[in-house]
């Protein structure tokens, strides 16, 4: 029925008519069961026609009533009140007629003519052509199959007959309606020449000239300098900076350039720009190694070195944009947000740096030992082995003495928000990592439960976390407004490590551990709601009458994308966490879709964000506007190239496999699906470079020449003249 | 709140909520399942051959494409006779000082599971062609090929295993193709992939989410089943899409005598009892695939037509009648 309101009326109409005997004619096709009595179609029917005809007798004597009160109407005494209503509501342009009218009379030279001949659609022919339209819909839908009319003939006659009845009823309907619209036009055409009448004969010399004052009001315009006066602006304060000239059109957007801060301490500065910049030899390094690995499932053959075989890669990849590429990145923005945050100096510089070292140390030996074969023994994110591992928990344990001293030491009485959640990721990976890493409880399916558990408190207790913290710094500091409501964070704090905690064990929905255990997880997942939503309406509540500095600048984007994912991206999680979707989802390439719409969608983007806010107000160098730009469209169209069709393919192919299809049919199938994998993993790879570019340039790159700035040098003899500029 | 000015008491606080809920979560459920399940009592250890095998499996990530798990849901039960249970996992303990357990259960099943492999693909001749490159056996295979598992030698000795692999996949190089001792040791791991049986008496945990069918009768049973896919699950591995098998490893079934044998005696004899009859002429032993895969009557009957229809054979189709006979009276002859 709501499709059919979108159709012409008069198709509706068409249809109508023609729909029951549609019907008939399908019922004719297949045999009917004799369900229903008879006698009951062919009573309905008339029942339906009789009631039709009535409504239209109701519907024709109230409007001949209407047609003589109308017509029987006599001169209304309140009329004179009427007209002064009217002539309140004139508008400037209709008393200056009436006022230059009475002038002219004075002179003696009355003039203009009305003209307000009226056209009306001739839409009321077609409303009560469409009720009943609707009313024959209904007709046809309750019309049971069986009937003595089951007879196309009789059917086909019965609606010929009733076609002409309806079009007459309408048709009168229809004129009926137009004598009474005619009636009450010529009324109003009446009253129009009594006003008319009214106002060329205005009494007396009072009413002019209240008309008058009337449309002066009414014509009043501001002069927009009634604040200002007339004088030119004169900034005493110095409170405009950056007034900015429109000039040509600009192919790249202008963005809004970081405030310039106070100065950083450029000890931790430089600690930071090292975290920040081997981070990003790890995501160049990671992603390319997962850009091989996207080609090999369109070519298999590209090469048969075993180091650089799938197997053995693939732990590369993972573990090197973990622990490289994120988690150093993240640490470097915790240097900066921790001290700032607790307005004291970093504590521990020197740990800083063994920290990053022992971290570097890890993911490159990890790398080495993954590609020569030796790993922990399959579980994912903990392929490195323990000696390996070591040596990044080490790095998190000297970060934690830092982070944790400093908060000591802080001036603020409170420990802002951000810091709880940096402080507490950096325990929980702790803990996580003895966990996973103990032998006491491993042997046979206790290594299932334990790799549940720690793959997924990895990501969510320890990125996460970590990254939400950055966020609830960088975030309001970028809007220049405060976080939405502190108790949201705190509420998305606590629920966050109750519910994430139980959810591992969702990777293992339907396998041997436990089913209580897997009950726990899709329940904990389901809790997951609470600080999803939690932590999101808080950011994007933050946002709240900022949003006109989204376009402006180039940090926000990256933390909108950020946030939607991570709302979209963990509800997605959700989603898949129930035995119904396990069941189409689980071992399918959804899995790798989801795991990097989370870790490449929210941690990275977020990230990102946090990267572009900092450097630049560490180094005073900006990335160029349109580099930041390529890297943000195409990280984001490259991660949605690479997810959509995957996500798309993966729940056809599960559906294949319930369905009992050969395995080899899946994978078939899949091909121009992992194509599109490829493709968009090389767009996202390419956004890495220009990242790595924009890197490069707000650490090393020159800046613009400002010709305030040398001029003023140039003054002052700071600067010989004839030397080109450095 | 004062508590959460106090950073000791917040960080306290935090460490204590989530490390509880670690305990309770993982680390007791862990303990509860290594110390209350055993291996089944008819499970064999893996020899030192299959043990070495592992390694080489775990060192090369299969684990990344391949699970080893049988979930308890009706879509996996191509992959295993039963739902894998915790006692099939029992056994497997640290693999060493620098290695933790490997269960090698996987999260991705981009490959096929392996958990029954040792009875779904028994053959070593089958293995090792697939691991030297798995598009010579399987076209259509995304799996990376394995080559640096073997070598090339002019003249092999006499107690090397050779592989006949056909020239195309050679890239150039002459020679006799010879598996490694770590190509024979990872198939040797492979072949020791067999679902324990259950002890006798001992309920199997059912396949949840059966498909809800109507029970129909064989005949109609059989009409529904689908020959060609049947036969790309079974047998199309070796015998290929074509039909035409692998010259030198696999026999074609295009032209056989035996598929075009309009008695199906000896057709359903190889298929439920394996067939090693072809050897000398190269070709491998073929396993008891319709006794590894669990076929029905009906499942073998549509099979057989299919062979039997296809690639230009013209043989008399089977019914399943007939078929369950044949399977009837070989299942007597086999008893003592």
């Amino acid at each position: 029925m709501r499709l059919l309101n979108h159709l012409p009326r008069k198709g509706i109409f068409i249809i109508a008519i023609l729909l029951p005997a549609l019907r008939s004619l399908a019922q004719t096709a297949t045999k009917p069961d004799h369900f229903f009595h008879p006698a009951f179609g062919t009573l309905g029917m008339l029942l339906l026609l009789v009631s039709i005809m009535l409504l239209a007798v109701l519907y024709l004597k109230s409007k001949a009533n209407q047609y003589i009160s109308t017509n029987t109407h006599k001169k209304d005494p309140k009329e004179d009140e009427q007209f002064s209503n009217y002539i309140r509501n004139l508008n400037s342009e209709q008393i200056d007629a009436i006022l230059t009218y009475n002038r002219r009379k004075k002179q003696g030279n009355p003039g203009g003519n009305s003209d307000s001949k009226n056209r009306l659609l001739p839409i009321f022919l077609l409303l009560p052509a469409s009720l009943f339209s609707v009313s024959l819909l209904a007709q046809g839908d309750q019309n049971s199959s069986a009937s003595p009319f089951t007879q196309t003939g009789i059917i086909i006659t019965i609606t010929l007959l009733v076609i002409p009845v309806l079009a007459g009823i309408i048709l009168m309907i229809a004129k009926v309606s137009r004598l009474l619209r005619n009636s009450r036009e010529r009324r109003k055409m009446e009253e129009a020449d009594r006003l008319a009448n009214y106002l060329s004969n205005l009494p007396d010399q009072e009413s002019l000239f209240k008309l008058e004052k009337r449309k002066q009001a009414l014509e009043f315009r501001l002069s927009n300098n009634e604040l200002s006066g007339n004088l030119p602006a004169e900034d005493e304060k110095g409170i405009i900076n950056n007034a900015g000239r429109a000039s040509a059109l600009t192919f790249v957007a202008i963005k809004k350039k970081a405030v310039k801060r106070p100065n950083i301490d450029p000890e931790l500065s430089k600690l930071i720009l090292w975290y920040i910049g081997t981070a990003t030899f790890w995501l160049l390094f990671g992603t390319t190694v997962g850009e091989y690995l996207g080609i090999k499932f369109v070519a298999p053959d590209a090469d048969h070195i075993s180091w650089l075989s799938f197997g053995r890669l693939r732990p590369v990849h993972t573990n090197a944009v973990f622990w490289g590429w994120a988690s150093l990145a993240m640490l470097g923005l915790g240097y900066y947000v921790v001290a700032k945050v607790s307005n004291v100096k970093m504590v521990g510089i020197k740990r800083g740096w063994w920290a990053l070292i022992l971290i570097n140390a890890a993911v490159v030996l990890g790398s080495i030992c993954l590609m020569a074969g030796i790993n922990n023994g399959g579980g994912e994110y903990r392929e490195y082995i323990w000696p390996v591992m070591l040596l990044f928990g080490i790095g998190l344990v000297l970060t934690l003495i830092n982070f944790i001293q400093t908060i000591a030491r802080r001036e603020t009485k409170e420990i802002y928000i951000s810091n709880w959640y940096i402080v507490s990721a950096i325990i929980f990976a702790l803990v996580i990592s003895i966990v996973a890493y103990v032998p006491s409880w491993q042997d046979g399916l206790g290594e299932t439960i334990v790799q549940g558990y720690y793959m997924h408190q990895g990501v969510g207790m320890w990125f996460m976390l970590f990254t939400l913290g950055i966020v609830y710094y960088f975030l309001p500091q970028q809007l220049n407004q405060p976080i939405y409501s502190y108790s949201l964070g705190i509420l998305a704090f606590w629920t966050q490590i109750l519910f994430y905690t139980l959810i591992g064990s969702h990777h293992f929905v339907f396998s041997s551990i436990p089913w209580w255990l897997q009950t726990v997880a899709i329940v904990g997942s389901m809790g997951m709601v609470i600080p999803v939503v939690a932590g999101t309406t808080n950011f994007i509540m933050t946002f709240r009458g900022s949003w006109y500095n989204v376009p402006g600048s180039y940090t926000l984007p990256f933390f909108l994308v950020g946030v939607i994912f991570y709302f979209t991206g963990s509800m997605q999680g959700t989603a898949e966490a129930f035995r119904s979707t396990n069941l189409i989802w689980h071992f399918t390439d959804f899995t790798v879709a989801h795991s990097h719409l989370t870790m490449y969608g929210i941690i990275s983007f977020l990230v990102w964000a946090g990267i572009y806010a900092l450097i630049p107000r560490l180094t005073g160098k900006e990335p160029p506007q349109i580099t930041v730009g390529a890297h943000f469209w195409l990280a984001l169209i490259g991660l949605l190239f690479y997810t959509v069709p995957l996500m798309y393919g993966s729940t056809l192919k599960g559906i294949m496999w319930k369905e009992g299809k050969p395995f080899i049919d899946g994978v078939v199938f899949m091909a121009p699906y992992w194509l599109w994998r490829a493709i968009g993993g090389t767009l996202m790879w390419t956004s890495h470079l220009f990242f790595a570019y924009n890197l490069y340039k707000m650490l090393a790159g020159k800046d613009d020449i400002d010709v305030k700035e040398i001029a003023i040098k140039k003054i002052q003899g700071n600067l010989d003249p004839l030397k080109p500029i450095a | 709140m004062e508590w959460f000015d106090n950073y000791k008491k917040l960080f306290t606080t935090a460490f204590l909520f989530f490390t509880g809920l670690t305990i309770l979560v993982a680390i007791i459920p862990a303990i509860n399942n290594q110390v209350n399940n055993a291996p089944l009592p008819n499970a064999l250890p893996l020899s030192e051959e299959a043990a070495k095998g592992k390694a080489i499996y775990i060192a090369n990530g299969c684990v990344a494409c391949h699970t080893q798990q049988v979930r308890n849901v009706d879509m996996d039960k191509a992959w295993g006779t039963r739902p894998s249970i915790a006692a099939d996992y029992a056994g497997i303990r640290r693999t060493d000082f620098w290695r933790n357990t490997a269960t090698l259960m996987g999260t991705e099943r981009t490959g096929p599971d392996l958990t029954n492999i040792g009875n779904r693909q028994p053959s070593r001749d089958w293995q090792l062609v697939h691991l030297f490159n798995p598009r010579i056996v399987v076209p259509e295979s995304i799996m990376p090929a394995y080559p640096w598992l073997f070598e090339i030698k002019a003249e092999p000795s006499g107690n090397e295993v050779l592989v006949s692999i056909p020239e195309a996949y050679l890239r150039g190089k002459a020679g006799k193709v010879v598996a490694s001792p770590k190509a024979l040791q990872l198939v040797a791991y492979l072949q020791s992939l067999k679902q324990t049986k259950l002890p006798d008496g001992t309920p199997a945990p059912e396949f949840l989410y059966k498909k809800t069918q109507k029970q129909t009768t064989g005949a109609a049973q059989a009409q529904t089943l689908d020959g060609a896919a049947l036969y790309a699950t079974n047998c199309q591995t070796c015998h290929q899409a074509s039909g035409e098998g692998l010259k030198g490893a696999f026999p074609p079934l295009k032209g056989s005598a035996v598929v075009q044998n309009d008695n199906p005696e000896l057709m359903v004899n190889i298929i439920m009892n394996g067939y090693s009859a072809r050897e000398k002429e190269g070709f491998a032993a073929m396993p008891p695939v319709g006794t590894n895969n669990n076929l029905t009557a009906d499942e073998i009957a549509v099979i057989l037509n299919h062979e039997k229809s296809s690639w230009g054979n013209n043989a008399r189709q089977v019914t399943a009648e007939e078929i369950q006979k044949i399977m009837d009276a070989l299942k007597q002859r086999a008893k003592p």
